[in-house]
């Protein structure tokens, strides 16, 4: 078996395409990760026991069952149910949803962070609980919280391969389909390897700038 | 004679098995200047804790203004206070902590005028303009736009008296504001206090180690001990003078730890 880059050459805008719908999924799910965990973490938080209970639970449960299950239901068994979502929806419902339970524990701690005079300031500032938090916790808990937000974002990037199953046309996907038409594996899989890792090398700079510009603060 | 403007009838408050008020009693006049002292567990921080709201209360009353701080009368009935009725109540109350508190993520400029345009709905400019009259009375005016870790400690403290007084409450507390702080910068706090007591005609009540300045500053002194008020007075009296033996041994250990009376 040779390289033959006459071949790269011509699956290449498929793979791009591919590359596109990859990186798509991936910010679709970080926003609703990032939404889904602060939602998450602030319904722990909660006085009425049934609200943070039942939030547990339900976090526990995601976190305790595979990605790839909870997308075939999202896909294949939420039909059933009168609810049909194109494929792309579902996958960034499914990796928002699946990694939004670990952000949540990333806002958790980041909360907690926050020294407890700050709450107590701000209740002798009268503040209401929410102008307390959207003014004076989330400031302060959120940019220290961020460069590990962003490895979960990384690493989701990493998994939306499993996107496939759910039949979105994301690079692993169109990889596979050149594949299977051409007959010829190693030029496809090569670079899907060879995208996700300059991709995956590019955000890991990111993050360590990420980390040297929010990841202490100064009181 | 007017009517007192804090009123605490037998309150009793406990952290677990420890029961850090006892039953406690005691009555504030408008414009009023108290030293609560004592020794650390006696209750005097809590005390001042329960007035801002930040503890509740196991048993007993306490008024403020006329006003029932913990409970609503509904009917003709007391109720325990909902969030709505302590928000109100906490209004005529301002805060200085031991630890400062400032809020880090914003300027000294925003953190004084923070709680009056969100909890007032004052305009900027007009928050600004009142900021930069208190920032000034503190001696702070050229330090508006910095942040507060670019400040040392009695910088942070004085900025902390600014927002606490941007509210304009009729009630302020001062929990150990000195304690903190390095030894040479205590006097730039104290000195503004001084200045408020003499400009304004707040209620000031003060948790504190700093007997000397309790001395001058005080118009009445409480001691503490073990959640009961034992001995109060002129501060003459009780630090000359005192009469009960807890408070002769009280003053003479802190003498002897140095400070000055």
């Amino acid at each position: 078996m040779e390289w033959d880059w006459n071949f790269v050459r011509e699956i290449m805008p498929t793979l791009i395409q591919g590359v596109k719908i990859t990186i798509l999924a991936t910010v679709l799910g970080s926003i609703l990760a990032a939404i889904v965990g602060l939602a998450i973490a602030l319904a722990r938080r909660s006085p009425n026991r049934a609200v943070s209970r039942s939030v547990g639970w339900f976090a526990e449960f995601v976190r305790g069952t595979p990605l790839l299950v909870q997308l075939y239901f999202i896909f294949y068994v939420l039909p059933d149910f009168g609810i049909l979502l194109p494929p792309l929806v579902a996958g960034g419902i499914g990796l928002g949803l699946h990694y939004g339970t670990y952000t949540a524990e990333v806002y958790r701690a980041g909360i907690d962070n926050v020294p407890r005079g700050q709450w107590e300031a701000a209740k002798a500032c009268n503040l209401s609980g929410h102008h307390t938090w959207t003014h004076v916790i989330l400031p302060q808990a959120i940019p220290p919280m961020i460069p590990a937000l962003a490895n979960y974002f990384i690493a989701m990037f990493k998994e939306t391969p499993l996107l496939s199953a759910i039949t979105v046309l994301e690079l692993m996907n169109q990889a596979k389909s050149v594949a299977n038409s051409y007959y010829r594996y190693v030029e496809p899989m090569t670079l899907v390897g060879a995208f996700f890792l300059v991709i995956s090398l590019c955000s890991v700079v990111l993050l360590r700038w990420l980390e040297h510009r929010y990841g202490r603060i100064e009181r | 004679m007017p009517a007192p403007i804090i009123k605490v009838d037998a309150i009793s408050k406990s952290f677990g098995a420890f029961k850090v008020l006892d039953g406690l009693s005691m009555q504030v006049m408008p414009g009023e200047k108290l030293a609560l002292i004592g020794p650390s567990g006696s209750g005097k921080t809590t005390i001042l804790r329960i007035l801002m709201t930040l503890e509740r209360i196991d048993g007993g009353h306490i008024q403020i203004d006329g006003e029932q701080l913990y409970h609503m009368e509904r009917n003709g009935q007391l109720l325990p206070a909902d969030e709505r009725h302590l928000a109100k109540m906490r209004q005529k109350i301002g805060m200085v902590f031991q630890l400062f508190n400032l809020f880090p993520h914003k300027c000294v400029m925003d953190n004084v005028t923070l709680a009056p345009m969100l909890t007032k709905g004052v305009a900027r400019a007009a928050a600004e303009k009142r900021a930069m009259e208190l920032l000034d009375m503190v001696g702070l005016a050229d330090k508006a736009k910095a942040m507060p870790a670019q400040l040392s400690g009695g910088q942070k403290q004085r900025v902390a008296i600014a927002r606490a007084l941007a509210l304009s409450p009729k009630i302020m507390l001062f929990d150990e504001v000195t304690s903190a702080l390095d030894p040479e910068l205590v006097e730039e706090v104290l000195n503004v206090m001084r200045k408020l007591a003499a400009e304004t005609d707040m209620t000031m009540l003060l948790v504190t180690h700093e007997m000397g300045f309790a001395h001058d500053f005080a118009d009445r002194v409480l001691f503490f001990d073990r959640g009961k008020i034992v001995e109060e007075g002129k501060p003459d009296e009780i630090f000359r003078h005192p009469k009960q033996e807890r408070t002769q041994g009280f003053l003479k250990k802190i003498i002897a730890a140095g400070h000055r009376v």
